[in-house]
């Protein structure tokens, strides 16, 4: 199969798997892609680690254990599919220290309030849902596949994280302050998450079609859903300029790229500090693994 | 060593792939697939495989379009018309 083959067979829906000829930009671009991914799974458990101690009750305290487990749970079946592709995983983990592999810039930024909690697993993890029901449709069948499952799991996070909220807004006004003061520091990221709007055609990922949707119709899709949920509680969002012309496209001010650009290059509030985190974590448990690997040798 | 996990969602069913997993042995192995696909009871049973025990089939020759063996081989529509017809005729000239 020639390269203009492969490209014209996935545009017309067809599925590559990993035993599959595939072109090398299409391989090396599903690494990237999927590793960044994982690496945003790992991550993404640090933010509300911080608040596993510090949950009011025991079913939150519970709630956010079981939720930081499935993340960790996804990293692991996320860095497999990479291995099938051709990295190995402890390259990925390697990339991700040094920080030569990126996450998402959600996962930058400090957790303050027990507010920080609901809003992260309401609106972050809606935001990435949306993503992720995108890339059921991924050409590369393997990873459409594990979608499946992180899809059906990440249900339950998104409800957890409504229930915080609404708890929160149900209770005192210092708690709704809480939710408030929290949604005003995370509207700036939410917003940028999705990633700059570069139209579909000129969008690589989406010619490749391991991505199935433009950016900006991601982020579209994101307001469409969650504006009008925010706005129901008696939430302001942070932005003067938000509402949904006569067309149904949600109209905002324009999102801080440069902010983008400098946290997803490790230079975000808590990038250095959650990376050096990976990295004694995995220097303390180095000798779990050798142990292990050992006795199976 | 990589091992492959299928797990069947209810009595009865048959079994789908659902992923593949990496373990030391097959003791980690059956632990991190319980895990992975079993954490909230969603599975009913899991088989797991070790990925070099499958073998993989793909190539299937049809070299003579045999499809006297399959539905797709027979298109009655022209020949039951026919014999509706003959059928009717034949009723027709009984009745005379």
């Amino acid at each position: 199969m020639s390269e203009q083959e492969f490209l014209e067979y996935v545009q017309s829906g067809g599925q590559v798997e990993t035993t599959n000829w595939m072109p090398d930009d299409y391989r090396a671009k599903l690494i990237k892609f999927i590793e960044m991914h994982g690496n945003s799974e790992l991550m993404g458990v640090l933010p509300e680690r911080e608040w596993i101690l510090r949950a009011p009750t025991l079913q939150r305290k519970l709630a956010l254990t079981a939720k930081v487990q499935d993340e960790v749970g996804h990293s692991q079946l996320i860095y497999r599919v990479v291995e099938d592709l051709g990295k190995p995983r402890e390259q990925c983990l390697d990339d991700l220290i040094s920080g030569k592999a990126k996450f998402h810039n959600v996962f930058h930024y400090p957790t303050k309030t027990w507010g920080d909690v609901g809003v992260i697993a309401w609106l972050v993890d809606a935001a990435a849902i949306i993503s992720q029901k995108a890339l059921l449709k991924c050409s590369y069948a393997p990873y459409a596949r594990i979608m499946k499952k992180i899809c059906w799991e990440e249900s339950f996070h998104i409800l957890h994280g409504r229930d915080v909220v609404l708890t929160l807004m149900n209770g005192t006004d210092e708690q709704r302050e809480l939710v408030q003061e929290a949604l005003d520091r995370w509207w700036g990221p939410l917003m940028q998450f999705h990633g700059n709007p570069i139209p579909k055609n000129d969008d690589p990922m989406y010619a490749w079609r391991i991505k199935s949707q433009g950016n900006e119709e991601a982020r579209q899709q994101f307001l469409d859903g969650y504006v009008p949920q925010i706005w129901e509680l008696g939430l302001s969002v942070p932005d003067p300029k938000l509402c949904k012309s006569d067309d149904g496209v949600w109209e905002y001010t324009e999102p801080d790229w440069d902010e983008l650009k400098m946290v997803v290059t490790g230079h975000g509030p808590k990038s250095q500090d959650r990376l050096d985190l990976r990295r004694k974590a995995r220097e303390h448990s180095a000798w779990v693994r050798d142990v292990v690997l050992a006795r199976a040798a | 060593m990589i091992y492959e996990v299928f797990r069947q969602e209810r009595k009865g069913q048959p079994f789908h792939h659902a992923g593949s997993l990496e373990a030391a042995d097959h003791t980690f192995a059956e632990t991190y697939a319980k895990e992975f696909y079993g954490r909230r009871g969603e599975s009913e049973a899991l088989w797991v495989v070790p990925r070099e025990a499958i073998i993989e089939v793909e190539d299937f020759a049809d070299e003579l379009n045999r499809n006297y063996h399959r539905v797709d081989g027979y298109s009655l529509k022209a020949k039951l018309k026919e014999a509706r017809e003959r059928a009717g005729r034949a009723l027709v000239a009984r009745n005379r």
